[in-house]
Protein backbone atom coordinates (compact mmCIF):
# COMPACT_ATOMS: atom_id res chain seq x y z
CA UNK A 1 0.00 0.00 0.00
CA UNK A 2 1.11 3.57 0.41
CA UNK A 3 4.05 3.08 2.67
CA UNK A 4 5.63 0.58 0.36
CA UNK A 5 5.17 2.76 -2.66
CA UNK A 6 6.77 5.90 -1.51
CA UNK A 7 10.43 6.57 -1.14
CA UNK A 8 10.12 10.32 -1.10
CA UNK A 9 11.36 12.42 1.68
CA UNK A 10 8.38 14.33 2.87
CA UNK A 11 6.67 15.63 5.87
CA UNK A 12 3.53 17.62 6.42
CA UNK A 13 2.81 19.41 9.62
CA UNK A 14 -0.59 20.47 10.87
CA UNK A 15 -1.36 24.17 10.44
CA UNK A 16 0.60 26.06 13.03
CA UNK A 17 -0.43 29.07 15.05
CA UNK A 18 2.02 31.14 13.07
CA UNK A 19 -0.15 30.60 10.04
CA UNK A 20 2.57 29.18 7.90
CA UNK A 21 3.55 25.59 7.79
CA UNK A 22 6.92 24.62 6.50
CA UNK A 23 8.04 21.11 6.98
CA UNK A 24 10.82 19.32 5.24
CA UNK A 25 13.05 16.41 5.94
CA UNK A 26 16.68 17.35 5.61
CA UNK A 27 15.79 20.90 4.71
CA UNK A 28 19.14 22.39 5.57
CA UNK A 29 20.99 20.04 3.26
CA UNK A 30 18.77 20.59 0.26
CA UNK A 31 19.18 23.10 -2.54
CA UNK A 32 16.64 25.87 -3.06
CA UNK A 33 13.39 24.40 -4.25
CA UNK A 34 11.09 25.81 -6.89
CA UNK A 35 7.85 27.11 -5.46
CA UNK A 36 4.54 26.18 -7.05
CA UNK A 37 1.38 27.90 -5.90
CA UNK A 38 -1.84 25.91 -5.93
CA UNK A 39 -5.13 27.55 -5.03
CA UNK A 40 -8.14 25.50 -3.99
CA UNK A 41 -11.81 26.38 -4.18
CA UNK A 42 -14.96 24.40 -4.71
CA UNK A 43 -14.49 22.22 -6.80
CA UNK A 44 -11.14 22.84 -8.46
CA UNK A 45 -7.48 23.44 -7.99
CA UNK A 46 -5.69 26.18 -9.90
CA UNK A 47 -3.61 25.09 -11.63
CA UNK A 48 -5.12 21.68 -12.10
CA UNK A 49 -1.96 20.39 -13.74
CA UNK A 50 1.59 20.97 -12.55
CA UNK A 51 4.75 19.72 -14.18
CA UNK A 52 7.98 18.96 -12.37
CA UNK A 53 11.18 17.23 -13.34
CA UNK A 54 12.27 13.92 -11.98
CA UNK A 55 14.46 14.59 -8.97
CA UNK A 56 13.55 18.26 -8.82
CA UNK A 57 12.86 19.63 -5.38
CA UNK A 58 9.66 21.63 -5.31
CA UNK A 59 7.60 23.33 -2.66
CA UNK A 60 3.84 23.35 -3.09
CA UNK A 61 2.26 26.44 -1.54
CA UNK A 62 -1.38 25.57 -0.96
CA UNK A 63 -4.09 28.13 -0.25
CA UNK A 64 -7.89 27.93 -0.02
CA UNK A 65 -10.20 30.64 -1.37
CA UNK A 66 -13.53 29.66 0.14
CA UNK A 67 -13.46 26.96 2.81
CA UNK A 68 -11.29 24.17 4.13
CA UNK A 69 -10.17 21.69 1.51
CA UNK A 70 -7.82 18.78 1.48
CA UNK A 71 -4.80 17.95 -0.62
CA UNK A 72 -4.05 14.29 -1.00
CA UNK A 73 -1.58 12.61 -3.31
CA UNK A 74 -1.60 8.93 -2.28
CA UNK A 75 1.10 7.88 -4.74
CA UNK A 76 3.59 9.93 -2.74
CA UNK A 77 1.86 9.50 0.60
CA UNK A 78 1.16 13.22 0.84
CA UNK A 79 -1.82 14.88 2.46
CA UNK A 80 -2.60 18.20 4.10
CA UNK A 81 -5.51 20.36 5.12
CA UNK A 82 -5.79 23.64 3.23
CA UNK A 83 -7.32 26.22 5.53
CA UNK A 84 -8.43 29.68 4.36
CA UNK A 85 -5.97 32.33 5.49
CA UNK A 86 -3.16 29.85 5.91
CA UNK A 87 -0.48 28.88 3.41
CA UNK A 88 0.20 25.20 3.74
CA UNK A 89 3.57 24.12 2.44
CA UNK A 90 4.38 20.70 1.10
CA UNK A 91 7.88 19.87 -0.08
CA UNK A 92 8.68 16.95 -2.30
CA UNK A 93 11.31 15.60 -4.63
CA UNK A 94 9.70 13.10 -6.98
CA UNK A 95 11.76 10.03 -7.68
CA UNK A 96 9.44 8.55 -10.30
CA UNK A 97 8.25 9.81 -13.64
CA UNK A 98 4.60 9.67 -14.62
CA UNK A 99 1.23 11.25 -13.94
CA UNK A 100 0.02 11.39 -10.36
CA UNK A 101 -3.32 12.69 -9.20
CA UNK A 102 -4.05 14.90 -6.24
CA UNK A 103 -7.52 15.51 -4.93
CA UNK A 104 -9.61 17.00 -2.15
CA UNK A 105 -10.25 14.59 0.69
CA UNK A 106 -12.30 16.96 2.86
CA UNK A 107 -15.89 16.67 1.66
CA UNK A 108 -16.90 20.06 0.27
CA UNK A 109 -20.21 19.53 -1.55
CA UNK A 110 -21.79 18.33 -4.75
CA UNK A 111 -18.78 18.24 -7.01
CA UNK A 112 -16.28 17.25 -4.33
CA UNK A 113 -15.56 14.00 -6.12
CA UNK A 114 -14.44 15.98 -9.19
CA UNK A 115 -11.99 18.20 -7.34
CA UNK A 116 -8.66 16.88 -8.48
CA UNK A 117 -5.50 17.74 -10.32
CA UNK A 118 -2.51 16.04 -11.90
CA UNK A 119 1.20 16.29 -11.22
CA UNK A 120 3.25 15.31 -14.25
CA UNK A 121 6.77 14.21 -13.46
CA UNK A 122 8.97 14.24 -16.56
CA UNK A 123 12.21 12.31 -16.82
CA UNK B 1 -6.50 -9.62 -0.93
CA UNK B 2 -9.86 -9.62 -2.60
CA UNK B 3 -12.00 -12.64 -2.01
CA UNK B 4 -13.59 -14.11 -5.08
CA UNK B 5 -16.82 -15.93 -5.36
CA UNK B 6 -14.89 -18.97 -6.50
CA UNK B 7 -13.65 -19.35 -2.95
CA UNK B 8 -17.14 -19.60 -1.66
CA UNK B 9 -19.46 -22.43 -1.29
CA UNK B 10 -23.03 -21.60 -2.05
CA UNK B 11 -25.85 -23.52 -0.55
CA UNK B 12 -29.48 -22.87 -1.14
CA UNK B 13 -31.32 -22.56 2.09
CA UNK B 14 -34.75 -23.54 3.06
CA UNK B 15 -36.85 -20.73 4.34
CA UNK B 16 -35.07 -17.98 2.44
CA UNK B 17 -35.72 -18.67 -1.19
CA UNK B 18 -32.88 -17.62 -3.38
CA UNK B 19 -30.39 -16.83 -0.64
CA UNK B 20 -26.97 -18.22 -1.33
CA UNK B 21 -25.00 -18.98 1.76
CA UNK B 22 -21.29 -18.45 1.92
CA UNK B 23 -19.52 -20.68 4.32
CA UNK B 24 -16.26 -19.65 5.81
CA UNK B 25 -17.18 -16.04 6.37
CA UNK B 26 -16.65 -16.66 10.02
CA UNK B 27 -13.39 -18.00 11.32
CA UNK B 28 -15.13 -21.32 11.74
CA UNK B 29 -14.20 -22.03 8.14
CA UNK B 30 -15.38 -25.30 6.79
CA UNK B 31 -18.56 -25.34 8.74
CA UNK B 32 -21.56 -25.82 6.50
CA UNK B 33 -24.49 -23.55 6.45
CA UNK B 34 -27.51 -25.41 7.65
CA UNK B 35 -30.10 -22.69 7.89
CA UNK B 36 -30.21 -18.99 8.47
CA UNK B 37 -31.19 -18.00 11.98
CA UNK B 38 -32.31 -14.72 10.57
CA UNK B 39 -31.69 -12.38 7.69
CA UNK B 40 -31.54 -8.66 7.16
CA UNK B 41 -31.53 -6.43 4.11
CA UNK B 42 -28.94 -3.78 3.37
CA UNK B 43 -29.77 -0.67 1.37
CA UNK B 44 -26.96 1.72 0.59
CA UNK B 45 -26.28 4.94 -1.24
CA UNK B 46 -29.84 5.79 -2.17
CA UNK B 47 -28.83 9.43 -2.81
CA UNK B 48 -32.37 10.73 -2.69
CA UNK B 49 -32.44 14.11 -4.44
CA UNK B 50 -29.83 13.30 -7.07
CA UNK B 51 -30.71 14.59 -10.51
CA UNK B 52 -28.40 13.80 -13.38
CA UNK B 53 -27.73 11.81 -16.49
CA UNK B 54 -26.36 8.83 -14.59
CA UNK B 55 -29.88 7.90 -13.46
CA UNK B 56 -32.87 9.48 -15.25
CA UNK B 57 -35.11 7.35 -13.02
CA UNK B 58 -33.61 8.70 -9.79
CA UNK B 59 -36.95 9.95 -8.52
CA UNK B 60 -38.41 6.43 -8.54
CA UNK B 61 -35.55 3.96 -8.07
CA UNK B 62 -35.78 3.93 -4.28
CA UNK B 63 -39.53 3.39 -4.35
CA UNK B 64 -39.08 0.43 -6.68
CA UNK B 65 -36.45 -1.11 -4.43
CA UNK B 66 -38.73 -0.70 -1.43
CA UNK B 67 -41.48 -2.50 -3.34
CA UNK B 68 -39.09 -5.30 -4.27
CA UNK B 69 -38.00 -5.83 -0.68
CA UNK B 70 -41.63 -5.68 0.46
CA UNK B 71 -42.28 -8.50 -1.99
CA UNK B 72 -39.74 -10.89 -0.53
CA UNK B 73 -41.42 -14.12 0.46
CA UNK B 74 -39.52 -14.11 3.70
CA UNK B 75 -39.40 -10.66 5.21
CA UNK B 76 -36.11 -9.76 6.90
CA UNK B 77 -35.87 -9.30 10.64
CA UNK B 78 -34.62 -5.77 10.06
CA UNK B 79 -33.24 -3.45 7.41
CA UNK B 80 -30.11 -1.30 7.46
CA UNK B 81 -29.22 1.73 5.36
CA UNK B 82 -25.46 2.23 5.19
CA UNK B 83 -25.32 5.89 4.33
CA UNK B 84 -25.75 8.47 1.61
CA UNK B 85 -29.48 8.35 2.16
CA UNK B 86 -29.68 11.68 0.36
CA UNK B 87 -27.61 13.47 -2.24
CA UNK B 88 -25.75 16.42 -0.80
CA UNK B 89 -26.89 20.01 -1.07
CA UNK B 90 -25.47 23.27 0.24
CA UNK B 91 -28.93 24.43 1.33
CA UNK B 92 -29.73 23.30 4.90
CA UNK B 93 -33.46 23.60 4.22
CA UNK B 94 -33.24 21.50 1.09
CA UNK B 95 -31.13 18.94 2.98
CA UNK B 96 -33.94 18.54 5.49
CA UNK B 97 -36.52 18.36 2.70
CA UNK B 98 -34.58 15.51 1.13
CA UNK B 99 -34.13 13.70 4.43
CA UNK B 100 -37.85 14.06 5.13
CA UNK B 101 -38.86 12.76 1.71
CA UNK B 102 -36.40 9.88 1.99
CA UNK B 103 -37.84 8.96 5.39
CA UNK B 104 -41.35 9.12 3.98
CA UNK B 105 -40.48 6.78 1.10
CA UNK B 106 -38.79 4.16 3.28
CA UNK B 107 -41.66 4.29 5.76
CA UNK B 108 -43.46 2.13 3.21
CA UNK B 109 -41.18 -0.80 4.06
CA UNK B 110 -43.18 -3.62 5.57
CA UNK B 111 -40.43 -4.26 8.06
CA UNK B 112 -40.50 -1.52 10.67
CA UNK B 113 -37.21 -2.29 12.39
CA UNK B 114 -35.01 -0.07 10.23
CA UNK B 115 -31.54 1.16 11.18
CA UNK B 116 -29.91 4.15 9.54
CA UNK B 117 -26.36 5.40 9.16
CA UNK B 118 -25.18 8.60 7.52
CA UNK B 119 -22.99 9.00 4.47
CA UNK B 120 -20.86 12.03 3.71
CA UNK B 121 -23.61 13.36 1.43
CA UNK B 122 -25.99 13.42 4.40
CA UNK B 123 -23.71 14.60 7.14
CA UNK B 124 -20.32 16.00 6.13
CA UNK B 125 -21.35 19.58 5.37
CA UNK B 126 -23.03 20.18 8.74
CA UNK B 127 -21.28 17.50 10.78
CA UNK B 128 -24.44 15.47 10.99
CA UNK B 129 -26.70 18.16 12.42
CA UNK B 130 -29.64 17.62 10.06
CA UNK B 131 -29.15 13.86 9.93
CA UNK B 132 -29.42 13.60 13.72
CA UNK B 133 -32.67 15.56 13.71
CA UNK B 134 -34.23 12.84 11.58
CA UNK B 135 -32.43 9.66 12.57
CA UNK B 136 -30.73 10.20 15.90
CA UNK B 137 -27.25 9.10 16.85
CA UNK B 138 -24.94 8.44 13.90
CA UNK B 139 -23.15 5.61 15.72
CA UNK B 140 -24.64 3.02 18.04
CA UNK B 141 -24.93 -0.68 18.74
CA UNK B 142 -27.73 -3.18 18.86
CA UNK B 143 -27.99 -6.89 19.42
CA UNK B 144 -30.06 -9.37 17.50
CA UNK B 145 -30.30 -13.10 18.09
CA UNK B 146 -26.80 -13.47 19.43
CA UNK B 147 -25.06 -11.13 17.01
CA UNK B 148 -23.66 -7.79 18.14
CA UNK B 149 -24.08 -5.04 15.54
CA UNK B 150 -21.95 -1.90 15.63
CA UNK B 151 -22.87 1.06 13.43
CA UNK B 152 -19.90 3.36 12.91
CA UNK B 153 -19.89 6.93 11.63
CA UNK B 154 -16.91 7.68 9.39
CA UNK B 155 -18.53 10.56 7.50
CA UNK B 156 -19.77 13.30 9.84
CA UNK B 157 -16.19 14.51 10.03
CA UNK B 158 -15.68 15.83 6.48
CA UNK B 159 -12.13 14.51 6.59
CA UNK B 160 -13.55 10.98 6.79
CA UNK B 161 -12.38 10.26 10.29
CA UNK B 162 -14.04 8.14 12.92
CA UNK B 163 -12.35 10.33 15.48
CA UNK B 164 -10.89 9.80 18.92
CA UNK B 165 -14.19 10.11 20.78
CA UNK B 166 -15.90 7.42 18.72
CA UNK B 167 -12.80 5.23 18.82
CA UNK B 168 -12.87 5.38 22.62
CA UNK B 169 -16.58 4.52 22.56
CA UNK B 170 -15.85 1.58 20.25
CA UNK B 171 -13.03 0.35 22.46
CA UNK B 172 -15.28 0.49 25.51
CA UNK B 173 -17.99 -1.44 23.71
CA UNK B 174 -15.59 -4.09 22.46
CA UNK B 175 -14.21 -4.60 25.96
CA UNK B 176 -17.58 -6.05 26.86
CA UNK B 177 -17.37 -8.64 24.09
CA UNK B 178 -15.80 -12.06 24.26
CA UNK B 179 -13.15 -12.89 21.64
CA UNK B 180 -15.45 -15.29 19.83
CA UNK B 181 -18.59 -13.13 19.90
CA UNK B 182 -20.28 -12.62 16.54
CA UNK B 183 -19.82 -8.98 15.59
CA UNK B 184 -21.14 -7.20 12.51
CA UNK B 185 -19.85 -3.72 11.75
CA UNK B 186 -22.03 -1.48 9.62
CA UNK B 187 -20.57 1.69 8.18
CA UNK B 188 -20.45 3.85 5.07
CA UNK B 189 -16.89 4.12 3.87
CA UNK B 190 -14.43 1.23 3.63
CA UNK B 191 -12.44 0.81 6.82
CA UNK B 192 -9.40 -0.29 4.82
CA UNK B 193 -7.46 1.38 2.02
CA UNK B 194 -9.53 0.05 -0.86
CA UNK B 195 -8.25 2.63 -3.31
CA UNK B 196 -6.80 5.78 -1.74
CA UNK B 197 -6.34 7.35 -5.20
CA UNK B 198 -10.11 7.74 -5.27
CA UNK B 199 -10.40 8.42 -1.57
CA UNK B 200 -11.98 5.03 -0.99
CA UNK B 201 -10.76 4.72 2.54
CA UNK B 202 -11.32 5.97 6.09
CA UNK B 203 -8.63 8.31 7.36
CA UNK B 204 -8.30 6.50 10.68
CA UNK B 205 -9.77 3.19 9.57
CA UNK B 206 -6.60 1.39 10.60
CA UNK B 207 -7.32 2.32 14.21
CA UNK B 208 -10.78 0.77 13.94
CA UNK B 209 -9.32 -2.39 12.45
CA UNK B 210 -6.74 -2.57 15.22
CA UNK B 211 -9.53 -2.52 17.78
CA UNK B 212 -11.53 -5.17 15.92
CA UNK B 213 -8.66 -7.50 15.13
CA UNK B 214 -8.64 -9.40 18.48
CA UNK B 215 -12.19 -10.56 17.82
CA UNK B 216 -12.39 -13.69 15.75
CA UNK B 217 -15.84 -13.33 14.21
CA UNK B 218 -16.11 -9.88 12.73
CA UNK B 219 -17.66 -8.99 9.38
CA UNK B 220 -18.06 -5.50 7.92
CA UNK B 221 -20.88 -4.40 5.62
CA UNK B 222 -20.52 -0.98 4.04
CA UNK B 223 -21.34 1.13 0.98
CA UNK B 224 -19.80 4.28 -0.56
CA UNK B 225 -18.22 2.65 -3.61
CA UNK B 226 -21.53 1.86 -5.36
CA UNK B 227 -20.66 -1.70 -6.30
CA UNK B 228 -20.36 -5.14 -4.83
CA UNK B 229 -16.86 -5.73 -3.50
CA UNK B 230 -15.31 -8.25 -1.14
CA UNK B 231 -12.06 -7.91 0.72
CA UNK B 232 -10.29 -9.54 3.61
CA UNK B 233 -8.12 -7.84 6.24
CA UNK B 234 -6.55 -10.64 8.23
CA UNK B 235 -9.55 -12.68 9.31
CA UNK B 236 -12.05 -9.81 8.92
CA UNK B 237 -14.13 -9.67 5.79
CA UNK B 238 -15.52 -6.50 4.25
CA UNK B 239 -18.50 -6.54 1.88
CA UNK B 240 -19.46 -3.44 -0.08
CA UNK B 241 -23.01 -3.09 -1.38
CA UNK B 242 -24.41 -1.78 -4.61
CA UNK B 243 -26.11 1.59 -4.65
CA UNK B 244 -29.59 2.62 -5.74
CA UNK B 245 -28.54 5.61 -7.81
CA UNK B 246 -25.67 4.81 -10.18
CA UNK B 247 -22.79 2.35 -10.27
CA UNK B 248 -19.21 3.53 -9.97
CA UNK B 249 -16.34 1.95 -11.89
CA UNK B 250 -14.06 -0.65 -10.43
CA UNK B 251 -11.15 0.89 -8.56
CA UNK B 252 -8.54 2.19 -10.98
CA UNK B 253 -10.34 0.89 -14.05
CA UNK B 254 -10.63 4.38 -15.54
CA UNK B 255 -8.93 7.72 -14.89
CA UNK B 256 -11.80 9.27 -12.94
CA UNK B 257 -14.18 7.87 -10.35
CA UNK B 258 -17.28 9.30 -12.01
CA UNK B 259 -20.50 7.33 -12.45
CA UNK B 260 -20.79 4.70 -15.14
CA UNK B 261 -23.00 5.96 -17.97
CA UNK B 262 -26.68 5.18 -17.85
CA UNK B 263 -27.68 2.16 -19.92
CA UNK B 264 -31.21 2.73 -21.21
CA UNK B 265 -31.49 -0.89 -22.30
CA UNK B 266 -30.66 -2.06 -18.79
CA UNK B 267 -31.52 0.85 -16.53
CA UNK B 268 -30.89 -0.92 -13.22
CA UNK B 269 -27.59 -2.50 -14.17
CA UNK B 270 -25.26 -2.40 -11.20
CA UNK B 271 -27.95 -1.22 -8.78
CA UNK B 272 -29.74 -3.09 -6.05
CA UNK B 273 -30.02 -4.06 -2.42
CA UNK B 274 -28.66 -7.03 -0.53
CA UNK B 275 -30.15 -9.79 1.54
CA UNK B 276 -27.84 -11.11 4.26
CA UNK B 277 -28.63 -14.40 5.93
CA UNK B 278 -27.02 -14.92 9.31
CA UNK B 279 -26.29 -18.27 10.79
CA UNK B 280 -24.08 -17.81 13.82
CA UNK B 281 -23.16 -21.47 13.66
CA UNK B 282 -21.60 -21.21 10.25
CA UNK B 283 -21.59 -17.90 8.47
CA UNK B 284 -23.32 -15.31 6.39
CA UNK B 285 -25.21 -15.68 3.17
CA UNK B 286 -25.21 -12.81 0.74
CA UNK B 287 -27.62 -12.38 -2.11
CA UNK B 288 -27.73 -9.28 -4.26
CA UNK B 289 -31.30 -8.22 -4.94
CA UNK B 290 -32.40 -6.33 -8.07
CA UNK B 291 -34.09 -2.95 -7.94
CA UNK B 292 -37.21 -4.40 -9.50
CA UNK B 293 -38.43 -7.84 -10.35
CA UNK B 294 -37.57 -8.86 -13.90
Amino acid sequence: MIDRRTTLRWLIAAPAAAGLVVAAAGLAAEPAAREIHISAKRFEYTPSTITVKLGESVVLLLTAEDRIHGFKMPDFNLRADIVPGVTTTVRLTPDRAGKFSYFCDVFCGDGHEDMEGTMIVVA
Amino acid sequence: MTTGYDRREFLRLGGIAGVAFASGLFSTAGARAQAADFHFVQFSDTHWGYAGAANPDAAHTLEKAVATVNGLASQPDFIVFTGDLTHTTDDPKERRTRLARFKEIVSALRVKDVRFMPGEHDAALDRGEAYKEFFGAPYYTFDHKGVHFIALDNVSDPAAKVGDEQLAWLAADLKQRKPDDRIVVLTHRPLFDLYPQWDWTTADGAKVMELLMPYRNVVVFYGHIHQEHHHTTGHIQHHAAQSLIFPLPQAGSQPKRGPLPFDAANPYRGLGTRDVGVSPASGYGIKELPVAKA
